[in-house]
């Protein structure tokens, strides 16, 4: 028994204006100040007010959001009372609405504490719509938010299957002027989701087949969207593969990329898409070494040859290097330019990190202590991993 | 000829294979917290059957069989012989099932969540015992 759990999605041209159909009295828009500089909180406001509906604006979320933040936002929601929220930007203020949303309807829970095995009351004072302006971190689609406790200088995540957004409206006009590096930081992201997703010991009819395709759209249309902002066609795919890949994680579960990833992230501040991405080749390629041939069907899906599970897992690899040397991205740790004296000291915080870390455990293959070391070691150098 | 599931032999084979793994010594190394194992439904057993676990920094101190009162663990977890059985032939994952309430646990999930791999080592050290299981 598993579960398969999909928010409503309105997707393409125009898909802002399904805004104007709701019913509702009062909405409040989680979002940044990059949201209200850009005038997107403008292309939401509108919409909402033929529907009647008045709005209320926290425009506070910060990069990484914080425990603190989102109490912040909590206490707002119930000064208002909205009976929607609408949590517009990327996976910051996404994390943040869902995580103050089970706040406000859960006075006083201890977000530490919340987790899937227990139940949570929710959708009894607002619904959650998430309007996705990155493509992307999926967080629109999943049931998880990831806080950092600013007190105690740690990372806080918070799960709860009631999470999950009511709606999703992905709107290709809202990323047309994404720069170039964070849609390849983004994109990336949205592809190592849906490859680890695939492989992961969660995996299950329905993420696989979500999984593929959104591998196949970000192959096609990632380059041209990065190439290229302006190119619709690409940036629409974009951002439907993105939810599509989150769709597809949030009901299976991220792997070893995203712990080391985490790690990484977590020490030396880089971007998480970037970093994930990063340890994707090489997590894959120690993944293929146990006899793995969970990359077949990706592989075959790119047309790629594929006349075994080694052929297709070769293939695959070097196809996503390829990719991200399309999009400039580092392929090793050294080319994000951590010295490596820094590095080496830092390696046995990043090896307990990644190993506490929850995704590493549908590793496929799940590396113990000195092998795990070893993969740090050669993602620096951009060794190929041969163990 | 395998060792009875859920026997005191079947559980002394169990520490001494979590005792030389060193997979699970390495995914164990700061794990403190020991466990009821509750299993309802066994053929052939009238009752409900208690295993009784401590782990401790990457050691198995015991593991035996016992009864509702000889202990208070710091965790319980309960379910019928059927998914135990899923579990220990690893057609279930613990934690989806943990997740899905098909294992009922009792005690800090958290703390769980913060030990996959040590996790994992426990199922894997389990399924290598030649196990006979009731008709």
């Amino acid at each position: 028994m598993w579960y398969f759990d999909c928010p409503h999605v309105v997707f393409g041209e125009e898909a802002l204006s399904h805004l104007a159909q709701l019913s509702g009295r009062l909405a409040f828009i989680v979002a940044d100040q990059n949201m209200v500089r850009l005038g997107l909180v403008q292309r939401v406001t509108e919409p909402l007010a033929a529907a009647g509906i008045a709005h209320v604006i926290f425009a506070e979320t910060e990069p990484e959001p914080s425990l603190q933040l989102v109490q912040r936002c909590a206490a707002e929601l119930a000064q208002h009372q909205p009976d929607w929220i609408v949590a517009l930007g990327g996976g910051s203020c996404i994390d943040a609405a869902k995580a103050a949303w089970l706040l406000y309807e859960n006075p006083g829970v201890d977000l530490a504490g919340v987790n899937p095995f227990d139940r949570y009351v929710m959708r009894e004072k607002a619904h959650l719509i998430a309007i996705p302006t990155t493509s992307g971190t999926g967080s629109e689609a999943t049931w998880y938010a990831v806080l950092t406790d600013t007190a105690d200088q740690r990372k806080v995540g918070v799960g709860s299957r009631q999470m999950l957004p009511d709606l999703i409206i992905l709107d290709p006009e809202l990323i047309v002027s994404l720069p170039p590096l964070i849609t390849a930081d983004t994109g990336l992201d949205a592809l190592t989701q849906a490859i680890e997703s695939h492989s992961s010991t969660w995996h299950n009819d329905f993420s696989d087949a979500l999984c593929i395709h959104a591998v196949k759209l970000i192959c096609e249309y990632l380059p041209r969207a990065y190439a290229d902002g302006t190119d619709r066609e690409a940036r629409e795919h974009m951002h439907n593969a993105a939810t599509i890949a989150g769709v597809g994680f949030g009901n299976s579960q991220a792997t070893l990329a995203h712990a080391m990833g985490h790690a990484l992230g977590a020490l030396f501040h880089i971007p998480h898409g970037r970093s994930v991405a990063l340890f994707l080749p090489y997590t894959m390629e120690f993944t293929a070494n146990n006899g793995s041939d969970r990359y077949v069907d990706i592989a075959q899906g790119l047309g790629l040859p594929t006349r075994d599970g080694r052929e297709g897992g070769i293939n695959l690899i070097t196809t996503i290097r390829e990719l991200e040397a399309k999009l400039h991205q580092p392929q090793s740790v050294r080319e994000l330019g951590i010295n490596y004296e820094d590095y080496t000291s830092a390696l046995p915080e990043l090896v307990a990190k990644a190993e506490m870390d929850t995704q590493i455990v549908t590793s496929p293959r799940i590396p113990d202590s000195s092998e795990l070391r070893r993969l740090f070691e050669y993602a620096y150098e951009g060794r190929s991993i041969d163990f | 000829m395998g060792i009875k599931f859920a026997s005191a032999e079947w559980m002394v084979a169990l520490k001494d294979e979590l005792n030389k793994s060193e997979g699970y010594r390495d995914a164990a190394k700061t794990w403190e917290g020991d466990f009821y194992w509750i299993i309802t439904g066994m053929p052939g057993t009238p009752g409900d059957v208690y295993l009784y676990v401590d782990l401790w920094h990457g050691e198995c101190r015991g593991a035996n069989v016992s009864d509702a009162t000889a202990k208070k663990p710091e965790f319980v977890i309960e379910a019928t012989f059927p998914i135990w059985r899923k579990v220990v032939d690893k057609k279930l994952d613990p934690i989806q099932g943990m997740v899905t309430r098909q294992l009922k646990l009792k005690g800090n999930m958290l703390k769980i969540m913060k030990a996959p791999k040590a996790a994992t080592e426990l199922v894997a050290a389990a399924t290598r015992i030649d196990t006979e299981w009731p008709a």
